[in-house]
């Protein structure tokens, strides 16, 4: 951005300066170049790793010519199905849980706010604060006494729990941006706060929404805590199937990589399309 | 940017409705909070306080019968325990060193990626990636095809600086760790100090060019005051998440070697499921809880300047 409002000044520069500029730009593209391919290195490493057979994963000097093949792939495709399933119904259950319950505490807090929103915000983030792996051993009694061991619903229900303060700071201050004669223009109408919720500021914070649907679905997804130590076998989800793919002996790191990758794959596939929306979200968190 | 908005912000809005505002009106506001309260009271709170009850009890899962009040015979073991003090102590090198260094790196990164270069959103893509990751994968890769002393990937490119098959996970357990806790969370800080970066008036940092400073100046004089809020964001967000790492710890050492890498949650883990020591594992918790509010009080305090700071600042 700044880069742009600068510039007609500077394409006015006499030659030599000219030519620093433009070494300087391709020099700090460089750098950034390396930094980013370095810090990807582990990613595509994995990548590289699950296409090759069995036996090329674990050689020394590393292999990177090889024939690569499916098969880890086919393997973990005939594996994950209760995993993934498990792991979907979860990630979007609590993330609709989320945004139900969200959406209106937002509003509460911000278009029209009670009394004391700022303690209302604060109570929300110090929940955040205090560490869930300190009341696992209570937690999993609880579990037991209400049925609800190794049950898909606790997951749904921990996980909206663990998102909700996020979410809700984070849907806050999209509704803060909403223009204030919009809202006007709906009182005037007449309209009631269900209307000018469902109205007018939804449709304006839709993109707000979607990026906070989106770090909900990151953390979700990617939750193993609690599911190791919560299911079994009815609501295992993928991290857990990644655990089970390291046998205790044998070759297994092809295998492994494999089934690393398809784990992660949905949420860099989805964090990739939308980190527009994801940068937007934290920032605004940070700013409101 | 956040000069125009602040018009719509809570206060204002609040003064332009009738000073006097019922009590119907009062609940009417309440109403919309209520689930969302209610259902975070129920979930996080209730599991807390049935820790409280049960850090008084005896309580084994492998011993039967009741479990039954033994008052603080469980705290007297947690404040005697070497091994929950090593926790503890690992707990906060592991946060602190990993939130750090990924700030550092995340402010180095995002100057970076604030600049134009060819294929800028390829390198932010690149960059971003390693949060995305699922940490349990994250984890597994890292121990098994990078880090492996015999076919790891890190000792491959670390041979030409005379680096010879290094079990990294046996001689440099915490620090491996603490990598990978780094590797994972410095895109997180990447994004938040670029937001503040792109969110710079540009006409400022002109002026100050025309005045005549230093680049060096410019960042520590406009640049580093404007993005403190979005530093001390993130700081405390990383600080939240990582305070409660697990996976890493589980699927790369095991709490290992010994207890090199035994932080609070994996020492809480192992009382539970290992030792079945309920009782005494919710004891620990409690205290993991009480430290917990004693520094999350200042991160609020921090929070409330932040806010402050908006208030105040636009």
């Amino acid at each position: 951005m700044s880069a742009v409002a600068v510039r007609p000044g500077r394409t006015r520069a006499p030659g030599p300066q000219r030519f620093r500029e433009v070494s300087g730009k391709v020099g700090w593209g460089i750098v950034a170049w390396v930094v980013g391919i370095a810090f990807f290195l582990p990613v595509l490493w994995m990548v590289i790793t699950a296409f090759k057979p069995e036996s090329a994963a674990e050689t020394w000097p590393p292999r990177f010519v090889f024939s690569p093949t499916l098969a880890e792939f086919r393997l973990v495709f005939s594996g994950w199905g209760p995993y993934v399933t498990h792991s979907a119904i979860a990630t979007v259950g609590s993330t609709i849980l989320v945004l139900v319950l969200g959406v209106p505490a937002a509003y509460a807090l911000s278009v029209h706010p009670v009394k004391r929103w700022r303690d209302g915000l604060f109570f929300f983030i110090s929940t955040k604060m205090l560490p869930i792996v300190a009341a696992i051993g209570p937690l999993y009694v609880i579990a037991v006494k209400a049925h609800l061991l190794d049950s898909i619903w606790l997951l749904i229900i921990l996980y909206a729990a663990m998102n909700l303060p996020l979410a809700v700071w984070m849907i806050r201050s999209f509704m803060l941006e909403v223009p204030g004669e919009l809202l006007e223009a709906a009182e005037l109408d007449g309209a009631g706060r269900i209307r000018e919720i469902r109205e007018v500021i939804l449709p304006v914070i839709s993109p707000g929404l979607v990026s906070t649907a989106l770090i909900c679905v990151i953390f979700a997804w990617n939750e193993l805590f609690l599911a190791l130590n919560l299911t079994v076998t009815n609501a295992a989800t993928m991290p857990m199937y990644l655990i089970s793919s390291v046998p205790q002996e044998g070759l297994y790191i092809a295998h492994l990589s494999a089934a690393a990758t398809v784990a992660s794959v949905p949420v860099i596939i989805v964090g990739w399309i939308a980190q527009r929306s994801l940068v937007r979200g934290l920032a605004m968190g940070a700013i409101k | 940017m956040a000069v125009v908005e602040t018009g719509a912000a809570p206060p204002s809005v609040a003064a332009v409705r009738p000073r006097g505002a019922t009590r119907r009106e009062a609940w009417q506001r309440r109403l919309p909070l209520l689930p969302a309260l209610i259902y975070i009271v129920v979930v996080t709170q209730i599991p807390f306080l049935v820790t409280l009850w049960y850090s008084f009890q005896s309580y084994f899962f492998d011993v039967p019968g009741p479990p039954h009040f033994i008052g603080f015979s469980n705290y007297t073991t947690v404040f005697t325990s070497a091994a929950f003090r090593g926790a503890l102590v690992r707990s906060v090198v592991m946060t602190a060193s990993a939130v750090i260094v990924a700030m550092l790196l995340g402010i180095a990164f995002a100057i970076l990626l604030d600049r134009k270069f060819l294929g800028r959103g390829v390198v932010r893509t690149l960059i971003i990636t390693p949060f995305l990751v699922m940490p349990a994968a994250a984890a597994l890769v890292w121990a098994g095809p990078m880090l492996d002393p015999n076919f790891g990937l890190l000792n491959y490119l670390l041979q030409p600086f005379g680096v010879h098959h290094v079990a990294w996970l046996s001689t440099h357990a915490l620090g491996s760790v603490i990598v990978v806790m780094i590797w994972q969370w410095t895109p997180f800080m990447t994004l938040i100090v670029l937001a503040g970066l792109q969110s710079q008036p540009p006409d400022t940092l002109e002026a100050a060019t025309v005045d005549g400073a230093g680049a060096l100046a410019i960042f520590r004089e406009l640049t580093l005051p404007h993005l403190r809020p979005y530093i001390e964001l993130g700081i405390l967000l990383g600080s939240i998440y990582l305070v409660n790492v697990f996976d890493q710890v589980r699927l790369m050492t095991n709490g290992g070697p010994g207890t090199a890498t035994t932080n609070l949650p994996f020492y809480l883990y192992t009382q539970v499921n290992y030792a079945f020591d309920v009782g005494g594992a919710a004891a620990a918790g409690v205290v993991t809880v009480i430290l917990t509010i004693i520094v999350a009080t200042f991160a609020l305090r921090m929070f409330a300047r932040v806010f402050q700071f908006q208030e105040a600042g636009v």
